[in-house]
Parts: structure tokens; sequence; C-alpha cells
């Protein structure tokens, strides 16, 4: 390779960029994505057996057969049924505490670009304190206080993703507010709400969807460790990370599957996100390395 | 300078006094109150009564945040409400631990990380770039208990290289320590290579796509020159704060780590107080945690500060 590749690299990129239309692993990210979703969504209709229920004459960790595709667990209940079970967790939750942070962060963000002064100061101060708490330390205190109820999980997920949604938010919206669309919004006596959500709001869309990839990545990684510790999703239900928790023991009796099956159905699932954040990330000329730091 | 980095710790201490007051503020809203959990269920009204007036809890909130942060700040941390011992030197020798596994775990991801982020900026879009790429995407995708099931799975059960379950680290038997604690610092080494390459590689890159080093490329600088003498230095900035941040991130990403592989560490404290409730002892560890994340935080600010001579004048 010769040194002339440094300089022309950047522009041979951007004459790329101009047709955005998915690869091969966008397409198979967005695939993963719809699967994902499409068990969230009838999963739970579609498993043989029922969540808490012992299969009929099963001992603990059965390997898999005609009536247990992929085995039993440490209870003798069907892994299958509950994989298919849990994604309306993993996913769902996910999905929720995702939507929920956005719709936060962004109203925080936009109006401290907005409004500015004061306000603007106090939020940014605000954003700092809580990106200087580890996540899951704030997770942790709050669900020792609350318990771990499903709203509990979905709003304690959505506030850790609200204070990094709101910088990111607060960031692109400046930029936008000093445009002329929203000077013109201004001049004509629109409102705050109608100025956020109107004129700033559609502008921001695309800048936003890589982060949106990037927090959706992050809620599943959470969710599921927060279950693995024991503190996410609590029985009888299950999602992925509680069932690798509670499957450990088979590690030691060679009861692979068990464990595995939900692991690697997490890892599929946001390697999936990921590689449309991936795509998406190479369309608006913003690294993933960029987002990943933020 | 000085003013700046004074300007930053001053920042830092505030910042480290409203998670004081966040973290107050979480563990007293459970239901039932310290001296609830002390005396049990079976408390009578009359014991729960004396014991809240002995322990100021007739206080009002704000008061006792004030008592609290006062002991806390003059050194007397209480005892944990599960076994009575002096919270203090429980914490302290589960910090001590957790240094150990996080430094650990430092000294063998960062030049990893730096060497291959490096290398990926010098030779951008090359099968070794893509393959790097490819391979962190993997790695930032799938949760670290995962990562460590996968390395238990492979070298505890299968190879049988390494224990699967860590004892405490004795400095007496320095290697042999290192030498069982290889699984847990593997997973958090993957877990933060990832990050480390990408922001290296990125920033580097960055550089690259100035113009003096277009100009230098004209003038026939060799690639190597230009990427040791004009690129790294300019690069310094964010790589030092990437690499604080993830060292923040492995003193907190260790709680995943020590409760997979056991070991007995702040981490695995942190859990093990939530799952008993045990207030006093999560308050502490909550803010030992926070103390070292605000601390890296700020050494990452100072870091870019120090290796950028622009962000020496405030605006």
């Amino acid at each position: 390779m010769s040194d002339t590749t440094l300089a022309t690299r950047a522009p041979r990129k951007r004459s790329k960029r101009a047709r955005p239309r998915p690869d091969f692993w966008a397409w198979l990210g967005i695939c993963i994505v719809i699967i994902g979703l499409f068990f969230a969504a009838f999963g739970s209709f579609m498993a043989p057996f029922d969540v808490g229920q012992i299969v009929p004459g099963a001992t603990q960790f059965m390997p898999p057969n005609a009536e247990t595709l992929l085995g039993t667990d440490v209870l003798g209940r069907d892994v299958l049924s509950r994989l298919l079970y849990g994604a309306q967790f993993t996913v769902g939750v996910a999905l929720a505490a995702t939507i929920l942070g956005f719709l936060l962060g962004m109203a925080v963000g936009f109006s401290a670009a907005e409004v500015g002064g004061r306000y603007d100061d106090f939020i940014t101060w605000l954003i700092d304190v809580f990106l200087s708490f580890p996540p899951i330390l704030l997770a942790l205190i709050v669900i020792a206080s609350l318990s771990s109820d499903l709203w509990v999980l979905i709003a304690t997920i959505a506030v850790i993703h609200s204070s990094r949604v709101a910088r990111i938010g607060r960031a692109v919206a400046m930029n936008i507010a000093a445009l002329e669309f929203v000077e013109v919004a201004r001049a004509r006596g629109e409102n705050l709400i109608s100025i956020l959500v109107r004129e700033i709001w559609p502008s921001t869309i695309r800048p936003l969807a890589v982060e949106f990839g990037l927090r959706m990545t992050y809620s599943i990684l959470f969710l599921s460790s927060l279950s693995f510790l024991g503190l996410g999703i609590q029985p009888p239900d299950a999602d992925w990370g509680s069932m690798v928790k509670d499957n450990l023991n088979g590690l030691q009796t060679g009861a692979y599957l068990s464990v595995l099956a939900p692991a690697f159905a997490i890892a599929i699932l946001t390697v999936g996100v990921n590689l449309i954040v991936d795509w998406l990330g190479s369309q608006s000329g913003r690294s993933i390395s960029e987002e990943l730091t933020k | 300078m000085l003013k700046l980095i004074a300007k930053r710790l001053f920042v830092g201490l505030v910042t480290l006094l409203a998670i004081s007051v966040i973290v107050f503020a979480g563990t007293e809203i459970l239901p039932g109150d310290v001296a609830q959990a002390v005396l049990g269920q079976a408390a009578t009204p009359e014991t729960l009564a004396a014991l809240r007036a002995t322990l100021g809890l007739n206080e009002p909130a704000y008061v006792r945040y004030f008592i609290w942060l006062g002991k806390f700040l003059t050194g007397d941390l209480g005892v944990a409400l599960t076994n009575g011992m002096p919270l203090d030197r429980i914490v302290g020798q589960r910090l001590i631990n957790t240094i150990y596994l996080a430094l650990y775990a430092a000294v063998v991801a960062l030049p990893l990380a730096l060497g291959l982020g490096l290398l990926s900026a010098a030779w951008p879009e090359s099968t070794f770039d893509r393959t790097v790429s490819s391979v962190t995407v993997f790695f930032i995708s799938i949760p670290d208990f995962v990562i460590a099931l996968i390395l238990v799975l492979i070298f505890a059960v299968e190879l049988g290289w390494f224990p699967a379950i860590n004892p405490r680290p004795r400095w007496s038997d320095f290697f042999p320590t290192l030498g069982a604690l290889v699984l847990p610092m593997l997973t958090l080494v993957l877990s933060v290579l990832a990050h480390i390459i990408r922001m290296t590689r990125a920033a580097v890159l960055d550089v690259l796509k100035q113009a003096y080093i277009e100009m230098a490329l004209l003038k026939g600088v060799s690639k190597k020159r230009i990427i040791i003498k004009h690129a790294i230095p300019n690069a310094l900035g964010p790589i030092v704060n990437v690499i604080a941040l993830n060292l923040g991130y492995l003193i907190s990403g260790v709680v995943i780590v020590e409760v997979v592989f056991s070991y007995p560490g702040l981490g695995r404290l942190m859990v093990d107080s939530v799952v008993f409730r045990d207030v006093p002892q999560i308050q502490v560890v909550a803010m030992v945690f926070c103390a070292f994340y605000v601390a890296l935080n700020i050494l990452a600010d100072v870091g870019a500060i120090m290796a950028n001579p622009r962000l020496r004048y405030a605006k």
C-alpha cells in the first residue's frame, strides 16, 4: 500500500456514500432484528410448554430430543419454550427502556439547546453528574430501594440512557436551533413544545438513529447483566440473562446447551443491532467508534 | 494550566457531593427503615421507636444526610447490618482485591489495545484493519458474562488450564495468584479492548486527515515518521481520555466478573449488599465506586489538557 492512500481515502468513501443501500451485513442485521421482534411479540404463543412448566417425565438437564428440541433446564423445564417466552422481556423491556430514555433525553436535551441560559447550564451540570455515576451502580441502588419490578427496571435503564441521549441531543439541537427556519418559527410565535417537536425534532432523526441503535444494544446487554446477577427479571418469569444464571450448574454436568442457547441468543441479537448501527453510521459519516466513546 | 486543573478538581468534588445526595436519597426511600432492618419483623413498636431515637431516624431527612456525610468524611463508616463487621475493614480489603484485578487487566489490555489501534490506523481498510474491526464489533456486542462463560467453558472445564473460581489474592504468592486470575483478567481485557482499539484508531485517523499531514506527505516524509512524529502526539488527548474512561469501566465492570468468578472484590460486595439490603454497606461501597469513577474522569480531562496545548487556555 503506497503513501498516497492517506490522502485519497476520504473522497473515495464520500462518493460511495451517495447511494445508501444496505449491504449484506446490514441486511443480516435487519433480518436478525425483525426475527427478534417477531419472537418478542409472538414467542409466548408459539412456545410448546408454559414458562414455569416442568416437562412431564423430564429430569434436569436432559439432552435435546423430539419433545424438547433444546433439552431441559435445571428444573426440567423446556429450554426452547423459555427462550421463546423470554424474548418478550429481553427484546421488549430493552425496546421500551430505549424509547422511553430517548423521549426523556430528547425532551431535556432539545429544551436545553432551545431555551439556553441558566436552564441550559443547570441541565448540562445535571447531565455531567449522572454521567459520572457508573450505570450499573445507579441501577443497583435503585433496585435495592425499589425492588426489581418490571417498570422499575424499564425506568432505571431509561434514566441511564436519557443523560447520554440528552448530551448528544443537546449538541445536535444546538446547531439546528441556530438555523433560520427555527428563528422564523420563534418569530411566528410558536411555543416551545411546538418548536421542539415540529422544527427541531425532524432534523435530528438521522444523526440520532445511530445513537438509538447503540442505546438499544446497551439496553439488551444491561438488562441481561442485571438478570444474570439475579436482580433483573424475577421468577417465575424469565429472560435470557436469568436463564443463563439459572442453568450455570449445567456447565459442570456437560449440559452446555441450556446455558449457551440463551447466551448466544443475546449475542446474536446485539450483533444484529450493531450491524445495522455500523451501516447507519457509515451512511451518516459518523463512525461507530466515535459514537461508542461518548 | 494549574488553574484549569484546580477548577476541574473542584467540579469533581461538587459532582461527588451531588452523587452522595443521590446515593443517600436512593437508599433512604427503602420501604421500612434501618431500625426495622436491624430488629427484624418481630420487633415491637416500642423497641423500634427506641432504636429509631438512638439512631437519629426521627430527624428530618436533610439533617440525617448531613450527619451521615459528616460521619463519612471523618472516616466513621459504621458497621455492616448483615454481620456487624466494621465497614472500613471490609471495604478496604475488598477494594484492594478489586484494584489488584483491575490493574492486572489494565496492564495487559492497554499496550495490546494501543498497539492494535495504531496498526489499524496505519493501514486503514486493509485486511488487518477489517479483521480487527469485525472482531471488536463482536466483543462489543456480547455481554461480559457470556465472554466469561465461554472462557470458563474452554479453559477451565474442557482444558483445565485455569481455575473457574478464584481465591483471594495473596501477596506472598504473587505469581500463582496471577495465574489463578487469568480468566477474570481475560474477561475484563476483552470487554475494554474493543473500545480502546476503536478510539485509538479513530483518533489517529482523524489526525491523519488534517492538511498538515498531507503537507508532510507531499514533502516526502515517510509514513512511519508521520505517524510517530505527527499523528500520535496529536491523537494523545483523545487516547488518554478513552484510557481513563475505560479504567473507570474496569472498576465498575468488575461487578459482573467478580460475581461470575466468585472473586472477593468490591463489585461482589455491592451485589451481595443489594441482595441483603444492607443499606450502610450499599452507601459506602457506592461512594467508593463513584469516587474512583469521578477521579478517573478528572484524570481523563487533565490528560487531555496536558496533551493538547490548545485546551490549556479556557475560552
